[in-house]
This record gives structure tokens, C-alpha cells and sequence, in this order.
């Protein structure tokens, strides 16, 4: 039987919403108060859902701690603390929340088989959140 | 289409063991959770239902009915009890959050079918706040 297991993570990071193909005066207005030139942080709640056979063995999805590892070591170990705007994967584009969603969901669609990826959502605010679950 | 979702919550201790393995093994795969005094979570249930509207209450389902069958058939099941020594299903099945949200499908599928009006369309079981399974009655792949 297929099931889901979400487990859900916080990192805490600084960024800037800021495009290179606008004009200041453009990015001022777009991006309002995001586009202060030194930055801004947030709390990001991450919640990473998987899908899969629960295995009959041990009745799970996935073990937990192998979810908590790899997403130690490809998320929160790349982008906690850190501002984004220095990640390479934001050097071409720029670092909202939409973007972070997709780039966390590429880190770790391979790595976690048998399981499957399903669903990064990402609460930016308690207010905002994103959801991506990959090319349809 | 419209989709409903009723919450609750029970307290139930459980423990995650798999018989077939050695002490060492269960320890490693389930770490703390394999301690045989056990532990308990204040679990959050989500039942959510779809159905059509019907026109003359503007209702997919009547809450109370949900309210009352998910009492019945769940909570006063579940609700205070050792899940792996006092619930049936979970006597050969270790009962994982996974597990759990797979056995209150199966005990609430047929029953809000049965009423006609709506069925089942996904459990959500919440362990802690950062830690969810989710059954929506999909078979394996």
C-alpha cells in the first residue's frame, strides 16, 4: 500500500529578492520592501513529503533517520545560517521562496529511493507558503 | 469537488518492534522508538471526505455524523490505549504513524461510504507537529 510520510524542518537564512534584468526603480517597485539592498531573513519551515510502499518489514515509508540525514547534509547543512543569495543556485536566479522550493526539491529527488519524493512546501512566513512536487 | 476535513485528537503509547529480528537489529532500525516500556504521542487525526453538495443543507456530510463515526469507530478504539497490546490490527503490524493512518482507512472507509453521501478521500495522522503519514487508499505501485 502506498502511503505518505512528511517530516517537517527549520532552517534559518537571509536573502535578498533582487533581478539582475530589472532596472533598481523596477526591483523597487516588484519586490517592495524584499528588494532593501542588505537583505532580509526568515525562519523556513520545510516540510518534505515522500511516498511509497510501507515496507512490511518495518512498517514505514521511509526510516526517519535516513530522511533527517539526507536532508542534513543536501538542505539544511547548504543553506542554514547562509545567506542565499551566495548559493550558486541563486546566482541566475533570484532567491524566493518559489525558487528555494524547486532548487530543495531537485537536492533531493534523487537521494532518497525507494522513496519517492512527492512534495516540498516551504512556510516562509506562517502567513506565505510554497509547494512544489516536481515536473508534471 | 469539494473536500471536508474533520480533526481530532487521542493519546495512545505504543512501541516500534519487528518480532523476526534480534534485539540489536530492532534497536538499530527504530532506535529509541524499539524501547520495550514504550512511549505515547498526543496523535492529531484529520478525516477528510468529499462528496457532493447536497442542495438542501449546503452539506457534503453532516459534521456530527463525522464528529460521532470517528468516535465510534476510532477513538473510543485508540483513544488511552497501548496501540500494539489493546488495538487488534496492530498485534502483527508494528504501528508506525504510517500504519496507523492505513488502519483508520480501512476502519472508517466502508462506514462513510455506507452513508451514501460522500467517501473517503484521505487520513492525515499527526505523531508531533513536524511529523505527518498520510493514506489516501492508493495500492502499492
Amino acid at each position: 500500500m502506498k502511503a505518505y510520510f512528511t517530516r517537517a524542518y527549520t532552517l534559518s537564512a537571509s536573502h535578498r529578492l533582487h533581478s539582475d534584468s530589472l532596472t533598481a526603480e523596477q526591483n523597487r517597485s516588484t519586490y517592495g520592501k524584499c528588494n532593501n539592498p542588505f537583505g532580509h531573513g526568515h525562519n523556513y519551515r520545510i516540510e518534505v513529503t515522500v511516498g511509497g510502499q510501507v515496507d512490511p518489514q518495518t512498517g514505514m515509508v521511509i526510516n526517519m533517520a535516513t530522511l533527517d540525514g539526507v536532508v542534513r547534509t543536501q538542505v539544511l547543512e547548504r543553506f542554514d545560517h547562509m545567506n542565499l543569495n551566495h548559493d550558486p543556485l541563486f546566482a541566475n536566479r533570484v532567491s524566493t521562496t518559489e525558487n528555494l522550493t524547486m532548487a530543495i526539491f531537485d537536492l533531493l529527488a534523487t537521494q532518497l529511493k525507494p522513496a519517492i519524493l512527492d512534495t516540498i512546501r516551504i512556510e516562509e512566513t506562517e502567513n506565505n507558503f510554497f509547494e512544489y512536487s516536481g515536473k508534471h | 469537488m469539494i473536500l471536508l476535513t474533520r480533526r481530532a485528537t487521542f493519546s495512545a503509547s505504543h512501541f516500534y518492534w519487528n518480532p523476526a529480528w534480534t534485539q540489536e537489529r530492532n534497536e538499530a532500525v527504530f532506535g529509541k522508538c524499539a524501547n520495550r516500556n514504550s512511549h505515547g504521542h498526543n496523535y492529531t487525526l484529520e478525516v477528510t471526505v468529499t462528496g457532493a453538495i447536497d442542495p438542501v443543507t449546503g452539506f457534503v456530510v453532516d459534521l456530527k455524523w463525522l464528529k460521532d463515526l470517528m468516535e465510534l469507530k476510532v477513538l473510543s478504539v485508540y483513544d488511552h490505549r497501548h496501540l500494539n497490546h489493546e488495538v487488534p490490527e496492530f498485534a502483527n503490524t508494528i504501528p508506525t504513524t504510517e500504519n496507523i493512518a492505513i488502519a483508520i482507512w480501512n476502519r472508517l472507509e466502508a462506514p462513510v461510504a455506507a452513508a451514501g453521501t460522500s467517501k473517503l478521500s484521505r487520513i492525515r495522522v499527526y505523531e508531533t507537529s513536524d511529523i505527518f503519514a498520510e493514506y489516501r487508499g492508493e495500492a502499492a505501485e
